[in-house]
């Protein structure tokens, strides 16, 4: 074209990022790529391998070795062997590697970029603008962490080996923020990269080797799905943490529980995107851009949901149709692209798939008129309008460029609508009033909320996600726990069941009146839907009382009670706190009647019984304390804005009690978690019920509201597995043998609650074990809220 | 009213729509339902800047086109009438004759898009460029602060369209602005327009001191309904001038004006914009939020003087591969 004629049309014509130096690298990995293991470069030990591919033009990039078990299991031994010096490593020492990592990814940053555009499809602005970047900055912030571990978590050390597996929509910044924090806190680890990207992990490894990092802190090998669940299973891995769908991450889920590996995972998403009619629409419409055709789509925070206010919508779609004609779609490696190639034809059809199947549901179909490339896996930009809530899909996520659109007529019904879905990781909210959007974002379920604006990002700001979009943050302070664990925990003695006295018949002679133990659900005590009971026991087998026997119906109720009992979440700190002091205050004023009850059930003396009632009275008071001081963080990412990061209820929480201490185990779990504004329901010990059923007289004359608090005794164990099964729950936690928590993690894999197993003796007296942020941490999950600002 | 409706240009070439906004009566609607995120408009101009580019072929082609959309303008103090004949001859043949012919336009007439002088040198510049089509515009209502008398201001406007102003760059009375007295401000501009008669209004905000992106929404639009031709950020003298988010939310009132009354209004960013690669990024963000037809000097300039200068250096090392030296190239 003459410039003659471009004068004329005034097109941007093509502005192609050389490939070459990227192509020369992958040349330099060989006729087929080797594992990362030990500091060395291995074959895989099958010798299997499998191709990669770009997906602009569908051409063959490398082969790649298919490590299978006995590779990971090198790879994991290897990061064994690593561990214990590198986390004897002062934080300073480990700074040092980490900030070298972080300046020769700058260094390399335009190799990394072009050969995750080559292998990825996306558009080399964003993974030169954005991934890139992203990337060094995150183990920039992470040098920092390990500078600071000693002195900053001080009470912390890192679990141990951790395997990681990642998808290939961020392959190098999924990397990144696996790897980052959990060498920074002294970790080791064995990562697997997606099996459709797995060369920027390749150039990572060979910065590794550049930076000097100790051979083994950091394996990488390469496969599939095989590969992936040999890391799952493998014993000697002490933590899992992976990225992907939620279908592979409820699996996973199924696979560790019982096997005491920690577990966190950042899963799929089906994020709202919420345009109020007081927004700025063109910077809405802008929004919507980032949101869904960003990275083509494939990403798993990705606002997918448009949720417009009705007045507005018309126009709000009419602007939108209009912008997505001057999207431009083909060659990632071209500098003026907005999108870029679908990761692979499977993920190509599955898209064609529903996107068929949403018009068939009613939805109309909207995408710009300009025609894609010929070859390459390519999708348009697209919009489905009048995708109603019900049809598939304003539900699935579809994890490409399709954004669905539909209405909502008030600020209450745009939450009830955003949180309609079994996902909860982002959401956008856009609206000009900062009383409007301050007041939703609270409200919407999940873990990232952006106002005005969507997909930012920072090393320094949690991200992950609520209900099914998993658990466990990524990035900030809150991160850190994910790759940590308390000091104490690796001397800790495995609990085991607690013995049961065999039942000789007696009863314990008293002249009082009988008293029926029932369960106490909703504020009220309630007889056991069976109708049965249990005794509790002296050491000699007396019977001290009965407590009723709970069943899977009495676990529905209770759970029933307590997502009625919601304003409890919302109730102010204050008021929280005073509700403890008061429990407080009544089992202190039955100081006596508590501790005679817990030595007829122990056997244990009186002064012994009167130290755990008066350790309970001074953990209420603890939890009095923390209530209005468990407090968030401000972040400030690098943008004119900030980031709120809020502590916010679990919501329901099921709690199975330490088998014993009874009384004080029992305070020292529900007191953290109402605290923080959970509702509970609570299986108490089942060898010393009484303890918890007394305390129905103490909740009554205390002000709780009815249902923040329910209590069903019985099997403890199996009960906990019911819990743990209900899909209204949200969290768990069970302190008990080994065998048992494994079924109650199992059973959790339904709705991917969370789940706080704790297999090993703690010392509950002591207030250093017993109490304090590790309990407020479990009760609270971390939403980032991100307001950019001015005017 | 003015509406000349398509300008057919020297080498016969039709060149698309031409400003036609009669105005619209005074509404509050669009000022109050205003609401510009600054944040946002940050995030989408710098954003662009990645995602945009042009190379080569493509890159000169739109420096062309840049050069042709330039007002070449001299607004200072030492002014003379020789210094202004100097201008009109450089805006006759902007581009280096040779430079020209390498870029296969030896048979076009490539020429900036206006002179921009003060009412005093208005007839010396229509007489410089008698014959080359190229129209003067005047600074003509007290520039650069736009306070004397308004009865002074629409004198001088009468004044420089009588000596063959083809163009008139007005300036607002910011405080209108700045107070919110939006129904003042739509007066003084009316008034503007109909003093200008045939003559296209261009109605400066000041948008540096108008500081804050809603106000420079609102402005905007008070201006377009009050029936200005083009809009226009600056008199250059601000202590900040044309930005890329003032000129997205400019635009972007363009776009929603024409879209709600069918006017089309011209856009003038003015001030700062220096170099070839300002210019291009300039050009990406009209392309992407205007459209083509505004990829032309009926509807879009750049108020600038060096600016002129980069873009010939630029397509000299695109003709010939080597950085050129200023001197190469005849000054203005």
């Amino acid at each position: 074209m003459s410039i003659a004629e471009i004068l004329e049309t005034m097109e941007y014509g093509p502005a192609p990022e050389s490939d070459k130096e990227a192509r020369d690298w992958i040349r330099s990995l060989g006729a087929e790529t080797k594992l990362f293991i030990g500091g060395a470069w291995r074959k895989a030990k099958s010798g299997a391998s499998f191709e990669t591919t770009a997906p602009a033009t569908g051409e063959v990039l490398a082969k790649i070795a298919h490590g299978g078990a006995a590779d990971v299991d090198a790879a994991v031994k290897a990061a064994a062997k690593a561990g214990p010096a590198w986390k004897a490593l002062s934080g300073h020492q480990r700074a040092r590697y980490l900030y070298a990592l972080a300046r020769l990814i700058q260094r390399h940053s335009r190799l990394f970029a072009v050969v995750e555009t080559l292998d990825n499809g996306k558009p080399i602005r964003e993974s030169r603008d954005i991934d890139i970047p992203l990337v060094a900055r995150h183990f920039y912030h992470h040098a920092g962490w390990a500078q600071l571990m000693d002195s900053e978590l001080a009470d912390r050390e890192p679990i141990g080996v951790c395997g990681q597996i990642i998808p290939w929509n961020f392959p190098l910044l999924m990397l990144a923020w696996k790897v980052a924090p959990a060498i920074a806190l002294g970790n080791t680890v064995v990562l697997k990269p997606a099996e459709y990207t797995s060369l920027t992990a390749l150039l990572f490894a060979e910065m590794c080797q550049k930076a000097g990092l100790p051979d083994g802190v950091v394996n990488i090998v390469t496969g599939d799905g095989a590969t992936g669940e040999a890391i799952v299973r493998h014993p000697e891995i002490d933590k899992i943490a992976f990225t992907g769908s939620t279908e592979v991450g409820r699996i996973i889920r199924e696979a560790t529980a019982g096997s005491g590996k920690s577990l966190t995972l950042e899963l799929g998403g089906k994020s709202p995107f919420i345009v109020f009619e007081d927004a700025d629409l063109d910077a809405a419409v802008e929004g919507v851009v980032d949101a869904i055709w960003f990275n083509q789509g494939q990403v798993c925070c990705a606002g997918s949901r448009l949720l417009v206010q009705e007045g507005i919508h018309d126009r709000f779609v009419a602007k939108l149709l209009a912008r997505m004609e001057k999207l431009r779609v083909g060659n990632p490696l071209d500098k003026a692209i907005d999108m870029g190639a679908i990761v692979h034809p499977v993920q190509l059809q599955r898209i064609r798939e529903l996107v068929d199947l949403g018009i068939e549901e009613g939805a109309t179909l909207h995408q710009p008129a300009a025609r894609l490339p010929e070859k390459g896996c390519f999708y348009p930009p697209t919009l489905l309008t009048g995708a109603h809530p019900a049809s598939t899909v304003a539900r699935v996520e579809i994890f490409g460029p399709v954004a669905v659109a539909t209405t909502f007529r008030t600020p209450a019904e745009a939450v009830e609508l955003a949180n309609n879905t079994e996902y909860g990781l982002a959401a956008s909210v856009w609206s000009e009033t900062l009383s409007l959007a301050l007041d939703i974002a609270p409200k919407l379920k999940c873990g990232v909320v952006w106002v005005n604006g969507t997909n930012m990002f920072d090393a320094g700001v949690g991200f992950g996600g609520y209900k099914e979009s998993g658990f466990g943050r990524e990035g900030g302070r809150e991160g850190l726990a994910a790759y940590s664990r308390p000091k104490r925990m690796a001397k800790a003695v495995p609990l085991r069941p607690e013995p049961q006295p065999a039942l000789t018949g007696d009863a314990i002679g008293s002249a009082a009146v009988d008293r029926t133990a029932k369960l106490y659900i909703g504020g009220k005590q309630a007889r056991p839907d069976g109708g049965y009971s249990r005794p509790v026991l002296t050491p000699a087998g007396a019977v001290v009382g009965e407590v009723g026997e709970g069943n899977r119906k009495d676990i529905r109720n209770a759970v029933e009670a307590a997502r009625k009992a919601a304003g409890w979440s919302g109730a102010s700190e204050h008021n929280r706190a005073q509700i403890l002091y008061y429990i407080a205050e009544n089992l202190d004023a039955r100081a006596s009647e508590f501790a005679e009850r817990l030595s007829a059930m122990t056997g244990k003396r009186k002064q012994d019984s009167a130290r755990e009632v008066a350790a309970s009275v001074s953990r209420l008071f603890s939890y009095g304390a923390w209530a209005d001081k468990f407090e968030g963080a401000v972040h400030r990412p690098p943008i004119r804005g900030v980031a709120l990061a809020m502590n916010e209820p679990v919501g329901i929480l099921g709690i199975a009690c330490p088998e014993s201490p009874s009384l004080l185990g029992f305070v020292s779990t529900f007191a953290p978690a109402i605290a923080t504004g959970n509702r509970v329901v609570v299986i108490p010990s089942a060898r010393y019920a009484l303890a918890a059923t007394d305390f129905y007289q103490v909740f009554e004359t205390s002000d709780l509201p009815d249902g923040v608090v329910n209590i069903v005794t019985g099997d403890r164990d199996a009960l906990a597995a019911e819990l743990a099964k209900h899909e209204e729950v949200d969290g768990v936690w069970y302190f008990g043998p080994a065998e048992a928590a494994g079924r109650v993690e199992k059973a959790s894999a339904g709705n991917l609650k969370q789940v706080w197993a704790e297999t090993v003796e703690r010392d509950w007296f002591n207030p250093a074990a017993g109490e304090g942020r590790e309990f407020l941490a479990r009760a609270t999950q971390v939403k980032n809220i991100w307001i950019p600002y001015g005017e | 009213m003015t509406d000349r409706g398509l300008r057919v240009v020297a080498e016969g070439r039709v060149q698309g729509p031409e400003p036609s906004n009669p105005g619209i009566p005074f509404a509050a609607d669009p000022i109050e339902g205003l609401r510009v995120n600054l944040a946002a408009a940050e995030r989408r101009t710098s954003a662009l800047a990645g995602r945009r580019t042009v190379k080569k072929d493509w890159q000169a082609a739109w420096l062309v086109r840049a050069l042709q959309c330039i007002d070449l303008t001299t607004l200072s103090g030492d002014d003379t009438a020789g210094r202004v004949r100097r201008l009109c001859a450089k805006a006759m043949h902007p581009l280096r004759a040779d430079l020209q012919a390498a870029l296969g336009l030896a048979d076009r007439r490539i020429t900036t898009g206006a002179v921009c002088v003060y009412h005093r040198f208005v007839a010396t510049a229509v007489d410089a460029l008698q014959g080359s089509g190229i129209p003067v515009a005047a600074v003509s209502t007290g520039f650069p602060a736009g306070l004397s008398p308004l009865a002074t201001r629409l004198e001088e406007i009468r004044a420089s369209v009588a000596d063959g102003a083809e163009e008139i760059d007005i300036v607002i009375t910011r405080e209108h602005a700045l107070t919110g007295n939006w129904r003042a401000l739509y007066d003084e501009i009316r008034a503007c327009k109909e003093a200008c008669g045939p003559a296209h209004m261009k109605t400066i905000l000041g948008t540096g001191d108008l500081q804050t992106l809603r106000n420079v929404g609102r402005a905007s639009w008070v201006a377009m309904m009050a029936g200005s031709d083009f809009i226009k950020t600056s008199t250059g003298k601000e202590s900040v001038n044309a930005t890329l988010p003032v000129t997205l939310i400019m635009i972007r009132a363009i776009r929603d004006y024409r879209e709600m009354t069918g006017h089309v209004v011209g856009y003038k960013p003015a001030g700062g914009i220096s170099t070839a690669k300002d210019a291009l990024a300039y050009l990406a963000l009209i392309k992407e939020e205007l459209g083509n037809d505004w990829l032309q000097p009926n509807l879009f300039r750049f108020g600038a003087s060096s600016l002129l200068a980069d873009i010939e250096r630029q397509l000299d090392h695109h003709v010939t591969g080597r950085y050129a030296s200023f001197s190469h190239h005849a000054m203005a």
